[in-house]
């Protein structure tokens, strides 16, 4: 049992916390996505496949990232069994996928498609050995434990005029009183930071830390504008822009916000890196909602709130992902993707502070098991951060 | 009257959040002032005139610099803000050579 604000986990024995208890299905390469996603299919909901387009072609950094996103993820707190799904001829090794899962104790399994003799007897093995974990994960409960023991991802995609008057601000405050209590808040997404790093900068535990930030954006900037074209297009995007956002830096400020008012950035991470601080982290991702979300899950992250203005249905596959607009239009239109309505804020007066405490409420309840809106709807993307050409 | 909001006090302009007419007087904050141009919801109306070249703030930071000279209640956006980030378009960058696919 613990004082203060708790939540109903799964307390991991590498001293992790889960808010959910998969069975993980990793395909170490896209030849091998199909066959996984059949196997996660057969114990749904508490199978969870990664299908994803890399573990083959690639050379250098992208070879390592794709080998260190799957690996983080099987170790990841919110999975509590491990199945890999290799081909056999694949550059991505398998083992090293499932001795990620066994140092973190979680059990692990290899199949191997060339191995089993095909796609039926590779997937009708998979699934023996999938519902075998699944039924030993049934005996596993949840437990009291502090909110402190969250990473929580902070995500704004889909932005409108709502974003950065409305959610994100709320979204900062819950960042806020979140780190107060000892938790970890992470922050991607370095394009949306390209006009209001001053403000984060200023906010860095040390020069060094704010040095790092500052170095990461030149880098994405250059790469930007490496391409010759202006980056208004894409950031804001043609929504967003219809939506009001005229510049990036506009963008960029108010999606700021939802990192907190005043809490200190702490530490600047590589792209599915783990999160080793409390307080607040930039980790470097793409503005790609998914491929974003998908990084700061393989970071540590339990749980993720992402604002919308105009609504947008992006999940992940282990991690609960709860939708937050200050677009009141958007929470009806689009109310199967949207969890929580702070438009108030702006049509009623709601206090950021009140808005905050119900965001608060709210991400306890699904970090005790409540599924989200995207849960309920299956939405499980996933993409791996990709910066180098498939050879 | 419809209502635009201001978000930090340094601001030059605010944000509607209901549709503006050409015509109608909106209340900015502590100022009051008319539209001349329609301004979509969501959208941002200049409080002041501002010179080409000057800085658009908003968030109590700057957004980008006019690209044209913006009149007081005229409607602020991508037409006459320039963004200052992120422009390749006027860098001469350095090209790969392009050998195509056959």
């Amino acid at each position: 049992m613990t004082s203060g604000p708790a939540f109903l986990g799964y307390a991991r024995a590498d001293g992790t916390v889960g808010t959910r208890n998969h069975v993980l299905v990793v395909p170490t390469v896209i030849c091998s996505a199909v066959v996984a996603e059949r196997i996660a299919a057969a114990i749904a909901p508490v199978g969870a496949a990664l299908p994803h387009l890399a573990g083959c072609g690639q050379i250098g950094p992208d070879l390592t990232v794709t080998h260190e996103t799957l690996a983080a993820y099987a170790r990841h707190p919110n999975v509590g069994a491990v199945v890999v799904v290799a081909l056999g001829c694949e550059q991505v090794v398998a083992q090293q996928i499932a001795d990620a899962a066994r140092h973190a104790g979680r059990p692990a399994h290899i199949v191997s498609i060339q191995g089993e003799g095909g796609t039926l007897r590779a997937t009708a093995r998979g699934i023996e050995i999938a519902r075998e974990l699944a039924a030993s994960l049934d005996s596993v409960e949840r437990s009291w434990c502090p909110a402190s023991s969250l990473v929580l991802s902070v995500k704004c995609g889909g932005s409108d005029y709502t974003s950065g008057l409305a959610s994100n601000p709320a979204v900062g405050r819950l960042a806020d009183t979140l780190v107060d209590l000892g938790g970890a808040v992470v922050l991607g997404e370095i394009a949306e930071i390209m006009g209001a790093e001053h403000l984060l900068a200023a906010r860095a535990s040390t020069p060094a830390t704010g040095a790092q930030l500052l170095r990461v954006i030149s880098r994405v900037e250059a790469e930007a504008m490496a391409l010759g074209v202006d980056i208004r297009g894409t950031q804001p995007s043609p929504g967003n822009i219809r939506g009001g956002l005229t510049t990036i830096e506009e963008k960029s400020l108010g999606a700021t916000h939802k990192a907190g008012e005043r809490t200190r950035l702490e530490d600047v991470v590589g792209y599915a890196a783990p999160i080793a601080k409390r307080g607040l982290t930039v980790m470097d991702t793409p503005g790609l909602d998914v491929e974003s979300v998908t990084g700061m899950v393989g970071g540590g992250a339990q749980i993720v709130v992402f604002t919308t203005g105009l609504g947008t249905p992006t999940g992940n596959p282990i991690a609960p992902v709860i939708k937050v607009t200050g677009n009141s239009r958007t929470a009806q239109t689009m109310a199967d993707n949207i969890d929580v309505d702070v438009s108030g804020i702006l049509t009623t007066g709601e206090s950021f502070d009140v808005a905050a405490r119900r965001l608060f409420t709210e991400m306890l309840e699904v970090a005790s098991g409540r599924p989200t809106a995207a849960e309920r709807l299956g939405h499980r993307e996933f993409a791996i951060y990709r910066r180098n050409p498939t050879i | 009257m419809i209502t635009a909001i201001v978000v930090h006090d340094g601001d030059n302009v605010a944000t509607a959040l209901e549709p503006i007419e050409a015509g109608q007087t909106v209340s900015a904050g502590p100022a009051r002032l008319t539209a001349i141009d329609a301004i979509p919801r969501g959208h941002k109306i200049a409080l002041r005139d501002i010179a080409a070249g000057a800085a658009v703030v908003k968030y109590g930071s700057p957004i980008g610099t006019a690209s044209s000279p913006i009149a007081a209640g005229a409607h602020v956006h991508t037409h006459n803000v320039a963004s200052a980030r992120g422009r390749g378009d006027l860098h001469v960058a350095p090209r790969s050579p392009d050998i195509g696919i056959p």
